[in-house]
């Protein structure tokens, strides 16, 4: 499995969000000043009514990159989302769409970014019930003005993408939960816009087909290279989904990070709280459990080297490495010690079939494996590069550390 | 008799003052409308008069069949849908036909052209004004007013300035049929407006919708079932309202009960009022298949 973090788009951010404020109520600006004379959430709300949803929100999002905007029910994600778009006026700050703040953007350019650079994708799906699913697909489009034949095209270019051709004509009502958010999808991406902003997409949606869709965003994403801000409350969802992630809490961002960043490196009590119970075991990569593979030896070297090394590290075994770290196989104090005796070369007591495994394999396929295995597992690369070994108590410390369970 | 120790408050004499500017006034505007209304009246009363009983009853039968039949779900077979389909325009017919043959075929299709005539009037009025007041929740608290004043004051009184402004005839029977009917078409186009879910909303503005827009493709469409059962009761109360109108002089079936009562002539005042039934039945069942299931299903 590839767990989608791995792969950094360094292609420079396309959004950046700057000390983004909004206050709900009648007169945001008045209680704005008052929050930044340092009056407290809880204290405006209480004496003015007025409700600080998001409050200095600042980051930045690549291009290409699916950003998982998570927190709990109420933290402000859904109007972080939505100011992103200006369906939510923000009270203050900045948001730059490639540079240009659209903030300060006149309702017509609002507009055409909303027509050709941002699409939604809604939580209820949000389907008109009155229009087939051709139509539906093509509601941005008809908003464009773009001639019936082209936007028919496209529409059914857009149907394919999410694999429902043969349901141009029904209606919404007729199909079922998973398939009509693949129409919100495709309605989405019809208008070929850069940014998707989803709300909980796939919530209302039961698990496993909640999990195809999550694999089949993940898939679309692969080939069209969007850039995704996912909202989601559920923490695996996020893992799964985010190159990064930003973990909300009370309208404020409490950290930003990879998914293994926010799992092992929480920044403080409320992320290790949030990040609890996960079931670490699927989101851990053998990357994240291994240690450095110290000692290891080289093939030329000789078997009195190996058990000296052996003894200082208090191990039964060595990892035995050619040219550039390539992994030969494993020898045992045993073989060393009879190897020294006869005077044989390392050469000839290396076992070479010793269980290696890609350093993306997630813990939960690990834990069998090792608990089979004889010898402590090796860690390589594609070009069978020894990056790491992985013991049976490694695994369970890195289980525990961040607080997992198996 | 209680009187009051208060000085009176002089409301009846106020609007009778009212009532004398605007008829002195904004003469020009009454008599605009009542040209208007006349000739909608005459010309709706002309065509209906002018087609032959059987072809209107043929005709009637056929559109109810056809809006039942389409209203029937796919999935069923043709047969079934058939089946169905076939009691709305039996009914229609039936009734048509005993209408004919009690000899009030004319005054029926005069009643039904003050029908369609307060309708249209009432619709082309208060959709727009239903329309605004879901999108202003101002707008929407004062028309309320409005609108509760409306829907309880006896409507026997809006004859009274109707009278005053407009004489004797139908024009005034079809203007206090339509403040009479209007109502249910602004509440309800203004609530199946406000009803439509946030996130439809927010589809149309996401994808960049002008207001226009949105109105045309996302909240009329949308609201459609809730404006149409608006629709059905303005029919409703219209054809009510135009049987108290016969008492300024509107014509039709109304006409017919009222002389009934005033000769204590039950045979026909019973005949009459037998006829304004199936008038009423036909108008709502029809204007009840006007869209399809699908979208009833939705609201
Ligand atoms: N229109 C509004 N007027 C007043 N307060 C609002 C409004 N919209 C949202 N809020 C408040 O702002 C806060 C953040 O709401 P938001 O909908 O963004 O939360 P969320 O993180 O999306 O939660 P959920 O997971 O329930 O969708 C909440 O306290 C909410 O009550
Ligand atoms: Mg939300």
């Amino acid at each position: 499995m590839n767990i989608p973090s791995l792969i950094q788009n360094d292609q420079g951010s396309i959004i950046e969000v700057r000390n983004l404020t909004k206050i709900f109520g009648p007169r945001p600006q008045k209680t704005l000043s008052h929050l930044q004379r340092g009056c407290s959430v809880k204290e405006i709300r209480e004496k003015t009514g007025h409700i600080v949803a998001l409050q200095n929100i600042s980051f930045s999002v690549q291009k290409g990159e699916i950003f998982v905007l998570m927190g709990l029910s109420g933290c402000g994600k859904s109007t972080l989302l939505r100011c992103l778009n200006r369906l939510i006026e923000p009270t203050a700050g900045e948001i730059l769409l490639d540079g240009e703040d659209l903030v300060t953007a006149s309702a017509d350019q609002m507009k055409s970014i909303r027509r050709k650079r941002m699409s939604m994708v809604f939580q209820s799906f949000a389907l008109l019930p009155h229009r087939n699913i051709l139509d539906n697909i093509a509601f941005g489009l008809e908003i464009q003005g773009i001639p019936y034949e082209e936007r028919v095209q496209e529409a059914k270019k857009s149907l394919d993408l999410v694999g429902l051709s043969g349901y141009e004509y029904s209606y919404p009502d007729q199909l079922s939960g998973g398939m009509q958010q693949r129409v919100g999808l495709a309605r989405a991406l019809a208008s070929s816009p850069d940014i998707l902003l989803m709300d909980e997409a796939f919530s209302a949606l039961d698990p496993i087909i909640r999990r195809d869709m999550q694999n089949e965003l993940l898939d679309i994403q692969d080939r069209l290279e969007k850039t995704i801000i996912f909202v989601s409350h559920d923490l695996d969802e996020a893992l799964k989904l985010g190159s990064r992630i930003a973990l909300m809490k009370a309208g404020e961002i409490i950290q930003v990070g990879s998914p293994e960043e926010i799992l092992t490196k929480p920044k403080n009590e409320f992320v290790e709280r949030f990040v609890e119970d996960v079931d670490l075991s699927r989101v851990l990569t053998a990357k994240d459990v291994m240690k450095v593979p110290d000692p290891m030896i080289h093939v030329t070297s000789g078997p009195h080297v190996a058990l000296r090394m052996m003894k200082e590290a208090g191990i039964s075994t060595l990892f035995v490495v050619g040219k550039n770290r390539e992994l030969k196989g494993i020898i045992t104090a045993d073989d060393a010690l009879r190897a020294g005796k006869e005077g044989l070369p390392l050469q000839d007591i290396v076992i070479p079939d010793v269980v290696s495994i890609h350093h993306d394999t997630p813990v939960s396929e690990i834990i069998p494996v090792i608990a089979e295995s004889r010898f402590p597992l090796a860690v390589i690369n594609e070009e069978k590069k020894l990056k790491g070994v992985i013991v049976r108590g490694s695994v369970l410390a890195a289980l525990g550390r961040s607080g997992g369970s198996v | 008799m209680t009187v009051s120790p208060f000085p009176r408050l002089p409301l009846g004499s106020a609007i009778e003052d009212l009532v004398t500017w605007i008829s002195t006034n904004l003469g020009w505007l009454l008599d605009g409308i009542t040209d208007v209304l006349t000739a909608l009246t005459n010309t709706f009363q002309s065509i209906l008069s002018s087609i032959p009983p059987p072809v209107l009853i043929l005709f009637v039968a056929i559109i109810s069949f056809a809006l039942k039949f389409r209203g029937r779900s796919q999935k069923k077979s043709q047969y079934k849908r058939f089946l169905e389909s076939i009691d709305l325009p039996i009914l229609c017919v039936a009734g048509l036909f005993l209408i004919w043959d009690l000899d009030l075929w004319d005054h029926s299709m005069e009643t039904l052209a003050l029908v369609i005539v307060s309708t249209i009037v009432s619709l082309v009025i208060g959709i727009p004004i239903g329309i605004f007041a879901s999108h202003s929740d101002r707008f929407n608290q004062i028309i309320r007013i409005f609108l509760d004043f409306m829907q309880t004051m006896p409507s026997f009184v809006y004859l009274i300035p109707a009278v005053i402004f407009f004489g004797l005839g139908n024009v005034p029977g079809v203007i206090a049929t339509v403040v009479f009917a209007m109502p249910p078409t602004i509440r309800l186009t203004n609530l199946g407006i406000r009803q439509i879910p946030k996130e439809l909303i927010e589809v149309s503005d996401a994808f960049g919708a002008t207001m226009v827009q949105k109105l045309i493709k996302v909240e009329l469409p949308v609201a459609l079932p809730t404006i149409m059962a608006g629709v059905n009761q303005c029919i409703m109360l219209a054809l009510s309202m135009t049987v108290i109108a016969s008492m300024i002089g509107a014509g039709g079936l109304g006409y017919q009960v009222l002389y009934g009562i005033q000769r204590v002539d039950i045979g026909s005042g019973f005949e009459a009022g037998l006829a304004i039934v199936i008038i009423a039945i036909i108008l709502d069942r029809l204007s009840q298949n006007l869209i399809p299931v699908r979208e009833l299903k939705q609201s």
